[in-house]
């Protein structure tokens, strides 16, 4: 019978919750604000908290309720809307800057307070789409960002800058090293640019923090999910005697990905089964956390490096990837996210350690986006990082995106006061790091060329 | 047939002594919850109590259940788990 499981598969299943730190990451309810729409600011944000009001009231309830039944420790609660520079384009169309701010903010604090009063910890959907040039609602949206996250504790924000489709716009990415910068001297340690990722090749939706918003093509409202589970993949390889093949290796984190990404399946549908709304996707990536053993370079070390960033990282990241693929995506329905593995600097304490010891660097995580859609994540730089050097470390990640046709991200914080090796701490699942060292060497000729860097020739194979 | 909505799987983790088993079943007959299956295991060198449970003959929540468990796990001091039987169905079986 169904119900007849061995002490062994009982146990190992326990032995991940209780001690491996398998956890839902975050449980995201994604909903379209668009109706909220208006010319009038008032009307605008009467709509939006009755529309929120109307679906995250049992949100949190129900999350804690579907923990508790299933045992399973679910860390987050999130929000995904509608992207709010599309509200903000009848109500910024040909407004001046000042008055158009105004209006973005108003609207972000409304969401926060309304986030706050509901228990949900992130709220993302504060997002621009310039990858080729800019509207109203994109510019007071993109100009508001520093003050919205220096006033906001749950407001998540996403520019994205970038497509294989359209080429680099440079002179986003100009703006957003500026707003990276001006966010960080607002913030205490530059806090508030952990909220803050510029991206290329953002997809149609995305339900998964930072970079989340509710897209085109979606139900009103949808429950998505995203796991954690270093720490389960880690222990298996350990498991694992030294002198395994490579098959075995890729067959282990395989097979420990599947059950990872079948909880998340779980609790996703019971989730959306309980709130009356549609079940989105799950994100199966890896997403470590600042806790000892839930770290994707434990994983990386698991497999017989001695620090992450040695030679070989691109191969053992390469090989957890494409395994985590592979057995997530037989594992859940609809498969969401960037699914493979994240690599946020400050949240992964090990990761932390290999930049400690001098084994990673910038460079080292440019050149793991090859393999897995991260780019430079939660990244500590020095807080006299220069607006062009920012914008040199968002173009190389863009330029590498657009030519291999995948999206990346940065979210780097220029923390004020700090030099490269000194310690910063961000607090919870943010962690803390050492900041990194960036190149001092000028790129102001390069990056002060003004306009958009034409698609590559990836995008002639899209016909 | 056990409907499986009802089925939960308690586990107890701890210094193996007497009166566990006492303690906790104790606590489910209490509530008229039916054991259906019992083993006994090893998990990181502890003492574990694997017993499948069906709450259909209970009138009491999974969630008012787990509270007293919890209490009288303490009282015993030993860990207790309380996981609905998807979660096992979900991650052990395709």
């Amino acid at each position: 019978m169904a119900y007849r499981f061995s002490s062994k598969e009982v146990t190992e299943v326990l032995d991940m919750l209780l001690f491996q730190n398998l956890d839902i990451r975050a449980v995201t309810l994604s909903v379209n604000i668009a109706q909220a729409s208006s010319h009038d600011i008032r009307v605008t944000s009467s709509r939006i908290e009755e529309i929120l009001k109307k679906h995250v009231s049992k949100f949190s309830s129900v999350v804690d309720e579907v923990s508790e039944k299933y045992g399973v420790k679910i860390v987050t609660k999130r929000l995904s809307l509608t992207p709010i520079s599309f509200l903000l384009e009848p109500l910024c169309y040909e407004k001046n800057v000042e008055e158009s701010k105004k209006n973005a903010l108003e609207i972000a604090k409304l969401i926060d307070r309304i986030a706050v009063e509901n228990k949900i910890d992130f709220v993302g959907g504060y997002a621009a789409f310039v990858h080729k040039d800019e509207t109203h609602g994109d510019v007071a949206l993109i100009e508001s960002i520093p003050e919205v996250l220096s006033s906001t504790n749950t407001i998540n924000s996403v520019v994205n800058v970038a497509s294989t489709e359209t080429g680099i716009n440079m002179n986003a990415v100009k703006k957003m090293a500026r707003k990276i910068k001006e966010t960080s001297e607002l913030t205490k340690n530059g806090i508030g640019c952990t909220r803050l990722v510029v991206t290329a090749n953002a997809p149609e939706d995305n339900p998964f923090m930072p970079g989340s918003y509710h897209g085109v093509g979606e139900s009103e409202a949808s429950i998505n999910v995203a796991m954690s589970g270093p720490g389960v993949i880690e222990n298996a390889i350990r498991n694992l005697r030294d002198d395994v093949d490579f098959r075995t290796l890729h067959d282990t984190v395989k097979r420990a990905a599947f059950k990872v990404a079948r909880l998340g399946e779980l609790i996703g549908k019971k989730v959306a089964e309980s709130l009356g709304v549609s079940f989105g996707a799950v994100d199966i990536s890896l997403a470590p956390s600042p806790k000892v053993g839930d770290s994707i370079a434990g994983i990386l070390e698991a497999m017989g490096l001695e620090s992450t960033g040695t030679h070989g990282t691109i191969l053992a990241l390469a090989i957890l990837t494409d395994a985590v693929k592979k057995g997530g995506a037989m594992a859940v329905s609809h498969v969401g996210g960037l699914s493979g593995a994240f690599i946020p600097v400050s949240e992964d304490a090990l990761m932390m350690e290999a930049f400690r010891r001098g084994s990673m660097s910038i460079e080292e995580l440019h050149a793991l986006s090859a393999v897995c859609n991260t780019g430079v994540d939660m990244l500590p730089i020095p807080g006299d990082t220069s607006a062009e050097t920012i914008a040199g470390i968002i173009a190389d990640e863009m330029a590498l995106a657009i030519t291999l046709d995948k999206s990346l991200g940065v979210r780097v914080i220029p923390v004020p006061g700090k030099k490269a090796g000194d310690e910063v701490e961000f607090g919870g699942l943010l962690g803390k790091s050492v900041v990194a060292e960036v190149k001092r060497f000028s790129n102001e000729k390069l990056i002060n060329k003004k306009g958009t860097v034409p698609p590559f020739v990836e995008r002639l194979k899209k016909g | 047939m056990n409907s499986e909505e009802d089925l939960a799987v308690v586990t107890v983790f701890g210094a193996d002594k007497p009166g566990i088993v006492a303690g906790i079943t104790g606590v489910l007959a209490t509530y008229n919850v039916n054991i259906v299956d019992i083993s006994e295991t090893v998990l990181r060198g502890l003492f574990t109590m694997i017993m499948i449970v069906d709450l259909k003959t209970s009138n009491v929540q999974l969630s008012f259940l787990k509270e007293k468990l919890e209490e009288k796990a303490k009282e015993l001091n030993v860990t207790i788990s309380l996981n609905h039987i998807s979660v096992f169905k979900y991650m052990q079986r395709v």
